[in-house]
């Protein structure tokens, strides 16, 4: 199904690790400012396809690709790209939050401190911008010198959001972001990614079919490294038009 | 991104890349350098000399200069059989006794006690050897020479210790718990399961300790230069002085010409020594490594 | 009847222990009774007077620490760019994996690549191999191969270029070629202690700071280092102590036993607190004169180079308490 005006484009996209081919000839366009989310069982490649988009997987041996993801109408591996700019405009959340063993106001900065920013003025407001956006800034505005390691598992995800949200990024990408958070620090995160969908584009993993249906617009199912179906949330898990998908929605199998 | 940031990540692999090549240029060089200096003695009629000369005497300073190595290489082999003799039992047992029998406050104790008596300078080593252990030993047991190889071989083992201990202790720790737990589980005492399950299953370990512990005593210098007696001789008693190939080369380097045949016989040793030690060093290694893949395969 | 048995060989075991303990006792009680008493105020300022008889060890305490903190210069960069280049710029998965892949790769595109990383693996393991060598070679091999190539090859060429001829004033011992030998000699300490250390820092936080856009140089200067300080400042402390005590290595590359002058340039000769234990010890006319001063000397020594290893001990122990949250 095509988009207008699509934030990412993907189109033939293969990966292979060495030999082994994980990702088979996935096509699908990501809308601008929403929030689409990746499905599908354990090991059905949704992981690693996300970390397609931002290049994560660039630093594993044997990885290769063929196919096209654009970003804006730019091909994201062709040669002579960039791939530090690349991960400023696309921003990553991982499964397991992984602070800085810095202060919370240095954790936040930090993207901004290695693009040149030394202004304190708009290092100060970038921080406070970010962690408002992530819901957090109330609860450590008056600590920002504490050590972010002191924060308990939730606020530390949301400081990896809010340390993302500080650099711009176009499109924000989460991979599992609250699996390791009990449900209530889940509960935040799931409406500020509700939230945070007006200002970026996000995608996010999730095994949970439950969360992807409650916050995405778009949602993707994989299976083996294929993409199954896509569409709107509400029709994958109401009227899916695949079987594979109903039989994963139903949990036939999971 | 700026191209400043680009450039200063390039430069800074430059560096690192150039810096990993460090070690083995200098390794290489090291090589190098030392066999160049002993192109002079590098003859038959030279090896002859060095070592099939009868007798054999090494007083490169008289009218007709003796080289024969065989009292040096013979004040080696007695110190480092000496030293091994007291370092690889009293290591061994240390470790035994602190892996498995030492409640943990008095493994806290022992590990830093060996780490000091691993940072004595050897030197200091010598100095205590000289003066007050050379006293002591003849006091005790009545020597003939105050400075033999039993002086010197024994404060060599002093500093031997931390070595056999620390290799061995890491190889007894590696031992899987399943080994202790099947002994016990078959009625063996704590020191049969030491002894005849954890020790054997630990060798290598123990051995690679030996080989190392015998690449440092080959090595060192001060200890046996200054509690050996200095006296290049050739005798298989323990109880007459010693030179060692380090102590000669320690001894007479100062007083010798630039390109002589002394100076490249002196240099001829120290590329002895090299070599020993890097083949010993290279088997200790090997063992070391071959250790720990079998560990992490046993894990996996 | 087993249990006694039992008892007694682990009391045997246990004595070995106590030999090594008793050792240690005995020595240092009997340098710091003998030594301790000898440093006096005087001692310490003074130079030494009377053929070395008397006096103080003043030139000997500045000339080795001179010494070392040249050595630290040196070995301390060098010794940590190598072990960042080892454990951040070469494949993690070793030489046979390495190979493997990409011996496996064969007829598909991206061969070069995994051919390159085959090659740093190679070159991580035969660099790995060096150091490991480099740990194991003598001191006294130093001592030559300091007198063989940094003042007979690299000071001699330099004095023929720079110096009128028949001059010589890099072509002999001092402070620098004495540092670089020494240097030498501890980089492998250093190199190990700091791949610890960078062993220390966990990988995502790595994968975060590339995620955020910063280069590798970016994050490790950023979050690996920075992360790894208390570590690499063991490492670099360990191995300046054990520099500091070394002998054989200044024997030909710089030591001098007299010079009535303190040293103010790297080409100078210095005096070194163990080369006069060295020389007191096996060179005085009267023995007996001449040992309280030994002992002074051999205490300061002791001392110097005890305080270094707590220090490192220290700041390790500190290290480990305050990362195991």
């Amino acid at each position: 199904m095509t988009t207008t005006n699509p934030a990412i484009e993907v189109r033939d996209f293969n990966f292979f690790y060495g030999d082994n081919k994980v990702l088979h000839d996935i096509a699908l366009d990501i809308p601008q400012k929403q929030v689409t989310a990746f499905i599908g069982p354990s090991g059905c490649g949704k992981s690693t396809f996300l970390r397609s988009i931002n290049r994560m997987n660039d630093i594993i041996p044997g990885a290769r690709v063929e196919g096209r993801i654009s970003l804006g109408g730019q091909d994201l591996y062709a040669p002579g790209v960039d791939v530090v700019s690349l991960r400023r405009r696309v921003g990553m959340v991982f499964q397991k939050s992984n602070p800085f063993p810095k202060s919370i106001y240095e954790n936040v900065a930090y993207g901004l401190r290695i693009a040149g920013e030394s202004d304190k003025r708009v290092l100060d407001s970038t921080i406070e911008r970010s962690l408002q956006r992530a819901a957090l800034w109330d609860e450590v505005k008056d600590r920002l010198n504490a050590s972010a390691l002191a924060l308990s598992g939730g606020q530390q995800q949301r400081l990896c959001i809010a340390r993302a949200l500080a650099v711009d990024p176009e499109v924000l990408l989460m991979d599992e972001p609250a699996s390791a958070l009990d449900p209530i620090a889940t509960q935040k995160i799931e409406e500020l990614v509700y939230e945070l969908k007006n200002n970026y584009t996000i995608v996010i993993v999730t095994h949970n079919m439950q969360q992807a249906a409650r916050v995405s617009q778009r949602t993707a199912f994989f299976m083996l490294g294929k993409l199954v179906e896509f569409d709107d949330t509400r029709t994958i898990f109401m009227t899916p038009k695949e079987k594979l998908t109903e039989d994963y929605i139903t949990g036939r199998f999971g | 991104m700026s191209r400043p940031r680009h450039v200063r990540n390039a430069l800074m692999t430059g560096v690192f890349s150039l810096a990993g090549w460090v070690a083995i240029v200098f390794i290489f060089l090291i090589f190098l350098f030392t066999f160049k200096e002993t192109t002079v003695v590098l003859n038959v009629e030279h090896m002859k000399a060095f070592f099939l000369a009868n007798p054999p005497v090494w007083q490169p300073t008289s009218d007709i200069p003796k080289l024969s190595l065989i009292p040096i290489i013979l004040g080696t082999l007695k110190a480092t059989v000496v030293g091994l003799l007291f370092a690889c039992p009293v290591g061994v047992a240390a470790a035994l006794f602190s892996s498995e029998f030492a409640p943990p406050r008095l493994r806290e104790v022992i590990k830093p006690t060996i780490e000091l008596l691993a940072g004595i300078p050897s030197v200091v080593m010598g100095f205590f050897a000289l003066i007050v252990l050379a006293t002591w030993l003849q006091d005790t047991f009545g020597f003939v020479y105050r400075l033999n190889a039993v002086n010197a071989g024994l404060a060599l083992g002093f500093a031997l210790v931390p070595i056999v201990y620390t290799i061995s202790e890491d190889g007894l720790a590696a031992v899987p718990r399943a080994h202790r737990e099947a002994s016990y589980a078959l009625g063996a005492t704590r020191f049969q399961t030491a002894w005849k399950v954890v020790l054997p299953a630990a060798a290598p370990a123990v051995f690679a300790s030996f080989v190392l512990a015998f690449g440092r005593a080959v090595g060192e210098t001060m200890i046996l230069l200054m509690a050996g007696g200095n006296a290049a001789i050739t005798s298989f008693s323990l109880l007459d002085p010693l030179r060692t190939l380090s102590a000669t080369i320690a001894a007479e380097m100062g007083e010798v010409v630039v390109g002589s045949e002394h100076y490249a016989a002196l240099f001829f040793m120290g590329a002895l020594l090299f070599v020993i030690t890097f083949i010993s060093n290279t088997v200790g290694q090997m063992v070391i490594r071959r250790m720990s893949r079998r560990m992490q395969g046993a894990a996996s | 009847m087993r249990k006694v048995k039992d008892r007694v060989f682990i009391a045997l075991l246990g004595t070995s222990v106590l030999l090594i303990l008793a050792i240690l006792v005995v020595l240092i009680a009997n340098i710091a009774y003998h030594g301790a008493r000898q440093v006096t105020w005087e001692f310490i300022t003074q130079p030494p007077r009377d053929g070395l008889m008397a006096g103080g060890i003043f030139p000997a305490i500045v000339g080795t620490a001179a010494l070392v903190i040249l050595m630290s210069v040196v070995a301390v960069p060098l010794g940590v760019a190598t072990a960042i280049y080892l454990h951040e710029y070469t494949p993690a998965e070793g030489l046979t994996l390495a190979w493997r892949r990409f011996k496996a790769s064969k007829g598909r595109p991206g061969r070069g690549r995994l051919l390159a990383r085959a090659a740093s693996a190679l070159l991580a393991t035969v660099t790995r191999s060096a150091v490991a060598n480099l740990a194991g070679v003598p001191s006294i091999v130093f001592g030559l191969f300091g007198l063989g190539f940094f003042i007979q090859f690299i000071g001699r060429n330099i004095d023929r270029v720079t110096q009128p001829p028949g001059e010589v004033l890099w072509g002999q011992g001092s402070l620098l070629w004495a540092a670089c030998t020494l240097a030498l000699l501890t980089l492998p300490t250093v190199i190990v202690a700091t791949e610890e250390a960078l062993r220390t820092v966990p990988q995502d936080l790595r994968e975060a700071s590339l995620a955020l856009g910063a280069t590798q140089w970016e994050t490790i200067r950023r979050v690996v280092l920075p992360g790894s300080l208390s570590g690499i400042l063991t490492g670099a402390i360990l191995g300046i102590s054990r520099g500091a005590g070394e002998v054989a290595p200044i024997l030909f590359t710089g030591a001098a036993y007299y010079l009535p002058y303190l040293p103010t340039d790297v080409t100078d000769q210095f005096m070194h607190l163990g080369y006069h234990v060295l020389i007191l010890s096996t060179q005085s006319p009267d023995v007996e004169a001449t040992k309280p001063l030994l002992y002074g000397t051999v205490f300061v020594l002791l001392a110097l180079t005890f305080l270094l290893n707590i220090a490192g001990v220290l700041i390790r122990t500190r290290t480990r308490s305050r990362g195991s949250r």
